[in-house]
C-alpha cells in the first residue's frame, strides 16, 4: 500500500513549510519530566518538542488535542510512535501546553482547537512526518556512532539494528550520546512507513486514559485544586444580555467564608473559601436585572414558526452555500414538485462535567486550568478579561468530562478570570451548577428549513433547493471566519452540500439572529440538514416505487465509497427481511470527509407516539482508520448522542428564559433506551483520514424518521420527535 | 464536626452538617474521583457507598453519614483492581470517563447483592446513571464480564 495525502493536498513546498511550522524537535538525553518542563516553557526561536527520548529509553510524546472521550490522547501519539518505530510499552503521553506555534491544528488556522472532527484530519500528516523525521535522526546517529552507511540500518521497536554486524542499540542509549541536527531531515509522504509495516496505525491499542478513568485518578477541570485556591460562583442574568441594576448582597456577605462580591456586566459573582459557602452565598444574592435585552422577546415556539415562514418565502434571499445548474427554473418547470418544511429545536450539550475553570491572576501573568476544547481561544479571552496579552496566559488543559462543541467556548474561563483578578495571586475555581450549565448553554441553533424538489414525469429529480434559516454561529464565535465566509456560516448549514447527483441544486442560508447565543453541538448543521435531505429522499423513493437503498446507490454513481457503505449497512441489517411490529430506516452522511451509512430498527407505540430504537447497524469508511476499534466506539457514541438529541432533548425559551434546567426536564438517553449497535469500519487506506467524532450523529434522526415512514407512511419533520409530535403526525 | 470513615480511614470534618457529602468528599477530603453531575440525584455521577448502599452523595447531607462507612471509587479496591475495574479496562468502556466512577460504584453495589444479574437486571439497576458519551453497551458488557469472573 502506498501513502498518499488526498483531502489535504500539499505541494512538496507547502508541505515542507508546514512541517517546519509544526516542526519536530528531538530532545535527547532527557526524561519525561524534562519533556514536561520543556513543554511548560517553550523557548523563543526554538521549536518545542513533540518527542523526548530519555536515557531510560522512555519516549515521551506530546498529545496536541483536548481529550474529551474521542481517544485522541492515544491515537495522535500512536501515529508518531509508529513512524519513529517507538515501542509503545515505553511511550508516555503528555498533554500539550498552550503553545499554538508548536502544537496548533492547521485546519484551525494554526490554533489549538479541538472540534469539528478535525483532529485526525489536521494532525495526521504532521505527526506522520514528525515520527519519520525522528526515526531518520536516530538512524543517522547510529550510523555516525558505528561508522556504517545509514542505508544498512533498520529499526525494531525503540531499537536501531545493523543486520550485517548483528548490532543493536536502544533509542535510549543513542539518545544519551547523540546530537540533535541543526536541521531536521526533509520528509515526503512517500517516506512514511507503509501501512503493511505499521504496528499501531490501523491496529487497536488500549487507550492511555482509560485506567485513570476507572480508579478516580483522572484529573478533569473540576478536580483541579492548586494551593491557596478559593471558590467562585456567578449568578447570571436570567435572560441573555441583561445586566444587574441593583444588588442586595447583605445576606450573601453574611455567609461564612465569603470573601467578596463582584459586579459583572452579565451577572454577580461571589468568592468564598469553601465550595458550599460560595453556593450558599450565590443563592442568597438578591438582584434586580435590566429588562431591555433583545433576547427578552425570544420565544422559541414563535421564532421557529417565523423561521419557517422565512424559509417558505422565496422573496427572502440569503447566501448561496452551493449552487449548480438552475434549480429554481428546474423546479418551476418540473412535472411535479414536492415542498417540505423542517423544524429543529434547540438542544444543549449537557456535558457530564458541568462547565468550570480555575484561574489565577498575578500582575500581567494569568494561569488557567480548564477542561477546554480551545486552549488558544482560552488564552485570547483570558488575556482580554485580565487586561494582558495572550502570551502571558498559560493554559493547563485538563481532561474534559464531555465537550461536544460546548467547551470550544470560553465563557466559563472568563468567569474564573473575572473573579480571580479581584484576588491577585489566589487561584479561583468556578463551578457552574447543572442548572447554570443547561440554562446558560449556547445550544445548537433553532433552525427552520424548506426543501423543494422538482421531479420529471418519471419521478426523476431534476432540481433540488434547500433553504436553511436560523441564527449565525460564526458571527459570534469566530467573527473573522464569518467575515471570510462572506455570509456563509459553515457550522450552521454544514451538510447541505450535494453528495447526490442532482442535475440542478442550490442550498441557501438565511441568517436571522435574535439575541440568544448559539454554538456548535456535536454534528451541528448536519444534525438537521441531513434530517431534511435524507427523509425527503425516502419520500421521493416511495413515489418512484424504488427501494431507498437502491435509490441512494443510483444517485451516488460518482462515489463508490458512499455506495459501498450504504450497501454494507443494508447487508448488515438484512435490509429486505420483514420484521413483525418493527421497521427499518436508512440514512447516509458524507460530512467531515467520512462516509457513514446507518440502518435503524424501530418499533412504535401508535397510541402514545413513542418510538423505540432497538438496533442500529452502521458501516463507516473514514479513509485511513488510525484506530479502528476507536472509530467504531465513536460511531456508537454518536449514535447514542443522536438518538438522545432527536427523540427527547429540547431546550425551549419563553420571554428569553430557558425553560429546562436539569436532567429531570432535559431528558437524555439512559441505558434502558440504548439500542444494540453494530459498526463495521471499512477503511480506504489510499485516502486521507476523515473526521470521526461527529460522523455517527447525522444519519440517526433521518434513519429513525425513515423507519417510521416505512411503517406508517407518515413523515416526521420536527426535531425532537417527541411522542406528542409523533402521535400528532400519525393522526394528520 | 462530623465523624465518619471514608475508605477505611476515620475522619472528622468541620463543615456544616447540611453540606452535601459530595463536596465534603471532593473539596474537603480531596478525593476527586467522585463527580458532581447534577446536584439533584438525577445522573448518578456522585454515587458512593454508605454502609454498603449505593448513595447519591450530592443529595446526602454530611450529618447523615455521621459514624457511617463511606466508600468512594478510590477505596473500592486497594489497587484499582476490583473485578469491575479490570473489566472496565478490558472492555475499554470509558470515553470522556467523567461518569464512570459513579457507574462502577453503582455496578459494584449490584454485584455485591446479585452475583449473576441478568441483562435486564443490569439495565434496570444502572438506569439512573447517565453517560453522555453513550457507553451503555460497554458498561453492560463489562458488568457481565466481571460477573463471569473473566
Amino acid at each position: 500500500m502506498r501513502n498518499r495525502i488526498k483531502a489535504i493536498p500539499l505541494s512538496r513546498r507547502s508541505f515542507m513549510i508546514t512541517a517546519g511550522g509544526f516542526s519536530a524537535a528531538v530532545a535527547f538525553g532527557g526524561t519525561a519530566s524534562t519533556a514536561l518542563a520543556q513543554a511548560a516553557k517553550p523557548k523563543p526561536f526554538s521549536p518545542s518538542a513533540w518527542v523526548t527520548i530519555g536515557a531510560d529509553n522512555i519516549v515521551t510524546i506530546v498529545s496536541p488535542a483536548s481529550e474529551m472521550g474521542q481517544g485522541v490522547m492515544t491515537s495522535m501519539p500512536a501515529i508518531v510512535a509508529d513512524d519513529m518505530d517507538a515501542d509503545w510499552k515505553n511511550v508516555r503521553v503528555v498533554q500539550a501546553p498552550s503553545d499554538a506555534k508548536s502544537f496548533g491544528n492547521r485546519l484551525f488556522g494554526g490554533a489549538m482547537i479541538t472540534g469539528a472532527s478535525r483532529t485526525t484530519q489536521g494532525y495526521y500528516p504532521v505527526l506522520r512526518t514528525v515520527g519519520t523525521q525522528v526515526r531518520q535522526v536516530l538512524l543517522a546517529a547510529a550510523a555516525e556512532q558505528w561508522k556504517v552507511p545509514v542505508g544498512e540500518l533498520s529499526t525494531e521497536p525503540s531499537m536501531v539494528v545493523h543486520a550485517k554486524t548483528k548490532r543493536k542499540i536502544s533509542y535510549g542509549a543513542l539518545a544519551a550520546k547523540a546530537k540533535v541536527p541543526e536541521k531536521l531531515p526533509e520528509v515526503k509522504p512517500a517516506d512514511w512507513k507503509p501501512f503493511d509495516k505499521c504496528r499501531y496505525i490501523g491496529k487497536d491499542i488500549p487507550r492511555v486514559d482509560v485506567p485513570g478513568k476507572t480508579n478516580g485518578k483522572a484529573i478533569f477541570g473540576i478536580d483541579v485544586q492548586p494551593p491557596g485556591m478559593l471558590y467562585g460562583a456567578i449568578l447570571r442574568a436570567p435572560v441573555e444580555g441583561e445586566r444587574p441594576e441593583r444588588v442586595d448582597d447583605a445576606a450573601a456577605k453574611a455567609v461564612k467564608g465569603v470573601i467578596g462580591v463582584v459586579w459583572l456586566t452579565y451577572g454577580v459573582g461571589v468568592i468564598a473559601d469553601t465550595v458550599e459557602g460560595v453556593m450558599k452565598a450565590k443563592a442568597a444574592l438578591k438582584v434586580e436585572w435590566s429588562t431591555s435585552a433583545k433576547a427578552r422577546a425570544y420565544d422559541s415556539d414563535k421564532v421557529g414558526q417565523e423561521y419557517l415562514a422565512t424559509a417558505r418565502d422565496l422573496t427572502k434571499k440569503g447566501v448561496d452555500v452551493e449552487k449548480h445548474g438552475d434549480p429554481d427554473a428546474a423546479i418551476a418547470g418540473a412535472a411535479k414538485a414536492i415542498t417540505a418544511e423542517y423544524l429543529s429545536e434547540h438542544v444543549t450539550h449537557a456535558c457530564m462535567e458541568p462547565m468550570n475553570a480555575t484561574a489565577k491572576v498575578d500582575g500581567k501573568k494569568v494561569e488557567v486550568w480548564a477542561p477546554s476544547q480551545s486552549p488558544t481561544l482560552t488564552q485570547v479571552f483570558a488575556a482580554r478579561t485580565a487586561g494582558t496579552t495572550p502570551p502571558n496566559v498559560t493554559v493547563h488543559t485538563t481532561l474534559l468530562g464531555g465537550g461536544f462543541g460546548r467547551r470550544a467556548d470560553w465563557d466559563f474561563t472568563v468567569d474564573a478570570v473575572n473573579l480571580a483578578k479581584t484576588v491577585p495571586g489566589r487561584p479561583v475555581k468556578v463551578i457552574w451548577s447543572r442548572e447554570d450549565d443547561i440554562r446558560y448553554t449556547k445550544g445548537r441553533p433553532l433552525i427552520g428549513q424548506q426543501v423543494a424538489v422538482g421531479l420529471d414525469a418519471n419521478n426523476n429529480i431534476v432540481g433540488w433547493r434547500h433553504r436553511v434559516v436560523g441564527c449565525s454561529i460564526y458571527a459570534r464565535f469566530s467573527p473573522a471566519a464569518y467575515e471570510a465566509g462572506k455570509g456563509k456560516d459553515p457550522p450552521v448549514h454544514e451538510g447541505v452540500e450535494f453528495q447526490y447527483a442532482f442535475p440542478a441544486a442550490r442550498s441557501e442560508f438565511i441568517r436571522d439572529d435574535r439575541g440568544v447565543s448559539v454554538h456548535v453541538w456535536r454534528s451541528v448543521g448536519s444534525g438537521y440538514t441531513k434530517f431534511a435531505q435524507e427523509t425527503l429522499l425516502d419520500e421521493v423513493a416511495k413515489l418512484r416505487n424504488q427501494d431507498p437503498v437502491a435509490f441512494r446507490v443510483s444517485l451516488l454513481g460518482k462515489s463508490p465509497r458512499a455506495a459501498a457503505v450504504i450497501q454494507e449497512a443494508a447487508k448488515m441489517a438484512d435490509w429486505s427481511k420483514k420484521r413483525e411490529g418493527r421497521a427499518l430506516g436508512i440514512a447516509y452522511s458524507d460530512t467531515w470527509n467520512t462516509h457513514c451509512a446507518m440502518v435503524v430498527e424501530i418499533s412504535l407505540d401508535r397510541a402514545s407516539g413513542e418510538i423505540k430504537v432497538h438496533k442500529v447497524w452502521s458501516a463507516v469508511d473514514p479513509g485511513v482508520a488510525v484506530q479502528p476499534a476507536n472509530v467504531a466506539a465513536q460511531i456508537e457514541s454518536a449514535v447514542m448522542y443522536g438518538i438522545s438529541g432527536c427523540l427527547t432533548e429540547q431546550l425551549s425559551y419563553k420571554n428569553g428564559e430557558p425553560q429546562q434546567s436539569n436532567f429531570h426536564d432535559y431528558q437524555v438517553l439512559r441505558m434502558q433506551d440504548a439500542p444494540e449497535v453494530q459498526v463495521k469500519v471499512m477503511p480506504t487506506w489510499k485516502d486521507a483520514p476523515g473526521g470521526i467524532g461527529e460522523v455517527g450523529t447525522p444519519p440517526v434522526a433521518p434513519a429513525i424518521a425513515n423507519a417510521v415512514f416505512a411503517m406508517t407512511g407518515k413523515s416526521l419533520r420536527h426535531l425532537p420527535m417527541t411522542p406528542a409530535r409523533v402521535a400528532a403526525a400519525l393522526k394528520a | 464536626m462530623t465523624a465518619f470513615t471514608i475508605n477505611g480511614r476515620r475522619v472528622d470534618v468541620k463543615a456544616d452538617g447540611d453540606t452535601p457529602l459530595l463536596w465534603v468528599i471532593r473539596e474537603h477530603l480531596k478525593l476527586t474521583g467522585t463527580k458532581f453531575g447534577c446536584g439533584i440525584a438525577q445522573c448518578g455521577a456522585c454515587t458512593v457507598h454508605v454502609n454498603g448502599e449505593p448513595t447519591r452523595s450530592c443529595s446526602t447531607p454530611l450529618k447523615d453519614v455521621a459514624n457511617k462507612r463511606v466508600i468512594t471509587i478510590e477505596g473500592l479496591s486497594p489497587k484499582g483492581d476490583h473485578p469491575l475495574q479490570k473489566a472496565w479496562i478490558a472492555e475499554q468502556v470509558p470515553q470522556c470517563g467523567y461518569c464512570q466512577s459513579g457507574q462502577i460504584m453503582t455496578a459494584a453495589a449490584l454485584l455485591a447483592k446479585n452475583k449473576k444479574p441478568s441483562r435486564d437486571e443490569i439495565k434496570a439497576h444502572m438506569n439512573g446513571n447517565i453517560c453522555r458519551c453513550g457507553t451503555y453497551n460497554g458498561i453492560v458488557r463489562a458488568i457481565e464480564r466481571a460477573a463471569k469472573g473473566a
